[in-house]
């Protein structure tokens, strides 16, 4: 059952040179208590396709085409006051570099009570409690509340920083790279922890990041982005072991993996588009070894080819071939255009 | 008073083993600033806190480890950005901390760096042309008609095509991998011996880090160029290093070759960080970690153990004694007590 479904999504930046499509007709569901990853590398738009689902994009960024249904409503075409009481409430999100969003100069007790009286209304002896719950939920020691951030290591900032998001009890939570910067034991405890209060919360988690590791080990379905556009969705063990499209491929080929070390890495030679003139075909065609005439005028759609393994690849059917000559570091030198 | 002379570095074609560099009980302390009410007075932060380890020459060293272990300051120390409070680094067999003068400027033409961000690392104001005559110029190295042909094979070399391309284009107008590589050539640019790269694919995206790292290990191979890799990244540092070392609050826990140290790791810590490190295979069950995050203080004198709060095989000797590195396989150290009786 999905909580959220993105349709045909579009996000522009404005810009001194015209108009960037940064989230490109993204289509994408979130299910009730799933985690689910959303993996790129940056200027992909996954960031600002999590910025958009909570409308909170920057100045010079709208959204102008596609809906984001949630709960029956299109959170695209809600107007602002209306908004607002999905924020926090029903979605919240885990900003990027959260551990630094905290605000320096209150202590945290402080930030906690601004979110539960000032947003959620509620009183203060009532946002004590919540508090203090909050801390026992993410692992974060109850002291801590008279502590200012500076005073606290980024582990427990980003606790904190999750805490803060699950306040007033959200359905959704946006978590955008939550555990960049930080230290493995620390990444591990918080994605633990991540999955886990999916579990006890029965929420619902979109977890953006550019590490395939992170995916790898949090997520139940990820959908892969590139250039503005999804172009792979699936579950985590299916698209690992069967990835449908060539970007997916190559980023397999090019992640070290400290388990299976005498492999040589195959980069992706090439860059990303530059997205105020993208390419007209697959807006991976001018990196991938298997482009054929087509990729490079007609845009792939990202399509079902089975029960919920979704890719946008012309060439997608013959994935099982390609897969196999991905392996080849010979394949992946794509001729300058 | 540290008399100046030359840096006694092994020829680069003489192709044994030697050590290039030995760093014998190397400590890095640093003055904690007295607060405004007179607090902190008199302490000091361990950064590095007395390491010993020899890089063979024509090698590469990782250094692994949290954030705050002093990898970063060893690399600045080896580099001699920093001087050692105590214990020496010998360079070629000539102690750093007595060089100046030409004999120190000839060790920064040797001894080069490759920082984390690429974009930090060339000066925005300057052309990769004249970014990579630089050192030439500082140097003294060719004549001046010589010093483009050099910085063009040198853009090539690091397979920037066609390279004068980039002589004119500014940093801003790179990508983060072709300024990486950039950087790689501007540290080759006076032919070093030594390289410490600090991070040097951590600010890149997954699909370009690739490309960089195969390029530095088949240039530092081919010139047997002795390297240091300090990273967090243990997949990272099993791709491309002949040796492991890793720290812990400024100590080094467990050495050895890559190999053996990330698939048989000896010390608590190590197995620790192996146990955490994200895996990109969603079926590589997640395993159990009881051991807290939380890295004491380096402030102040150490007892014992520095691992002895996280370690899960904590015992009554490691809140006592520190324990020393000691042999726990061929080439292979580790600083545990587990591991004392037996050898």
């Amino acid at each position: 059952m999905a909580l959220l479904a993105v349709e045909d999504l579009r996000v522009e930046y404005r810009t001194s040179r015209g108009a960037a499509h940064a989230v490109d007709g993204v289509t994408l569901e979130v299910r009730e208590g799933e985690v689910l990853g959303l993996v790129g590398e940056s200027g992909c738009g996954k960031t600002t396709l999590g910025r958009a689902i909570i409308r909170v994009l920057p100045r010079n960024a709208g959204i102008v085409a596609g809906r984001i249904i949630f709960d029956g409503a299109d959170l695209a075409a809600l107007p602002e006051p209306e908004m607002a009481r999905y924020r926090w409430r029903e979605i919240a999100m885990v900003p990027q570099a959260a551990m630094d969003s905290l605000d320096p100069v209150y202590r945290l007790g402080d930030q906690f009570n601004e979110v539960l009286m000032i947003t959620g209304g509620q009183s203060r002896a009532a946002a004590q409690a919540r508090a203090l719950e909050l801390c026992d939920l993410v692992g974060l020691d109850r002291r801590r509340l008279a502590a200012y951030p500076h005073e606290l290591s980024g582990g427990m900032r980003q606790r904190a920083a999750i805490a803060l998001a699950l306040a007033l009890r959200p359905r959704l939570v946006l978590a955008d790279e939550p555990v960049t910067a930080l230290d493995v034991v620390v990444q591990h405890h918080i994605l633990r922890k991540l999955r886990q209060l999916r579990a006890e919360l029965s929420l619902s988690v979109v977890l953006i990041t550019h590490d395939i590791s992170v995916i790898a080990q949090t997520c139940d379905r990820m959908a892969v982005m590139y250039a503005g556009k999804i172009v792979e969705v699936g579950p985590t063990v299916d698209v690992f072991a069967r990835p449908r499209h060539p970007y997916m491929m190559g980023l397999q080929n090019s992640f070290p993996n400290l388990l299976r070390p005498q492999e040589t890495l195959i980069p992706i030679e090439g860059a990303p588009p530059d997205l105020l003139a993208p390419p007209p075909g697959c807006r991976f065609a001018p990196r991938c070894p298997f482009a054929v005439d087509r990729c490079v005028t007609d845009a792939p759609p990202l399509r079902e080819l089975e029960r919920g393994r979704w890719a946008a690849c012309h060439r997608a059917e013959e994935a099982g071939e390609l897969r196999v000559q991905a392996q080849e570091a010979q394949g992946w030198r794509v001729p300058a255009l | 008073m540290a008399r100046p002379g030359p840096v006694m570095a092994p020829a680069r074609t003489a192709g044994g083993d030697g050590p290039l560099v030995v760093a014998d009980g190397v400590q890095k302390y640093f003055p904690l600033r007295r607060g405004l009410f007179g607090g902190g007075a008199g302490d000091y932060l361990r950064g590095v806190d007395g390491v010993s380890f020899v890089i063979p020459q024509g090698s590469s060293l990782g250094i692994a480890g949290e954030s705050g272990c002093g990898k970063t300051t060893l690399a600045r120390l080896l580099l001699r950005l920093l001087s050692p409070t105590a214990g020496r680094i010998r360079f070629g067999g000539t102690d750093l901390s007595t060089i100046d003068g030409s004999a120190l400027l000839a060790f920064r033409r040797q001894a080069q760096l490759m920082v984390q961000n690429p974009y930090e690392a060339i000066n925005p104001r300057f052309t990769i042309g004249r970014a990579l005559m630089e050192p030439l110029i500082i140097h003294k190295i060719g004549a001046r008609e010589d010093r483009l042909d050099r910085v063009i094979a040198s853009l090539t070399q690091v397979n920037l095509h066609p390279a004068e391309a980039f002589l004119e284009k500014f940093p801003h107008q790179l990508s983060g991998g072709q300024l990486q590589r950039v950087g790689l050539a501007r540290a080759l640019m006076v032919d070093p011996i030594f390289l410490v790269a600090d991070e040097p694919v951590s600010m890149l995206d997954v699909s370009v880090r690739a490309g960089v790292l195969n390029l530095m290990k088949a240039t530092t191979r081919s010139r047997r160029l002795t390297t240091v890799y300090i990273s967090h990244d243990l997949s990272l540092v099993r791709y491309v290093c002949d040796t492991t070392m890793i720290m812990y609050l400024g100590t080094v826990a467990e050495i050895g070759p890559t190999d053996v140290v990330l698939t048989h790791p000896k010390h608590p810590y190590t197995q620790l960080l192996l146990a955490a490190a994200p895996v990109p295979d969603p079926t590589y069950p997640v395993p159990e970690i009881a051991a807290t995050e939380q890295v004491p203080t380096p402030i102040g004198p150490a007892q014992g153990c520095p691992f002895k709060d996280r370690c899960p095989h904590v015992m009554p000797v490691c809140h006592t004694t520190t324990p020393p590195l000691v042999f726990v396989g061929p080439r292979h150290q580790a600083a545990c007590h587990l591991y004392e009786a037996t050898h």
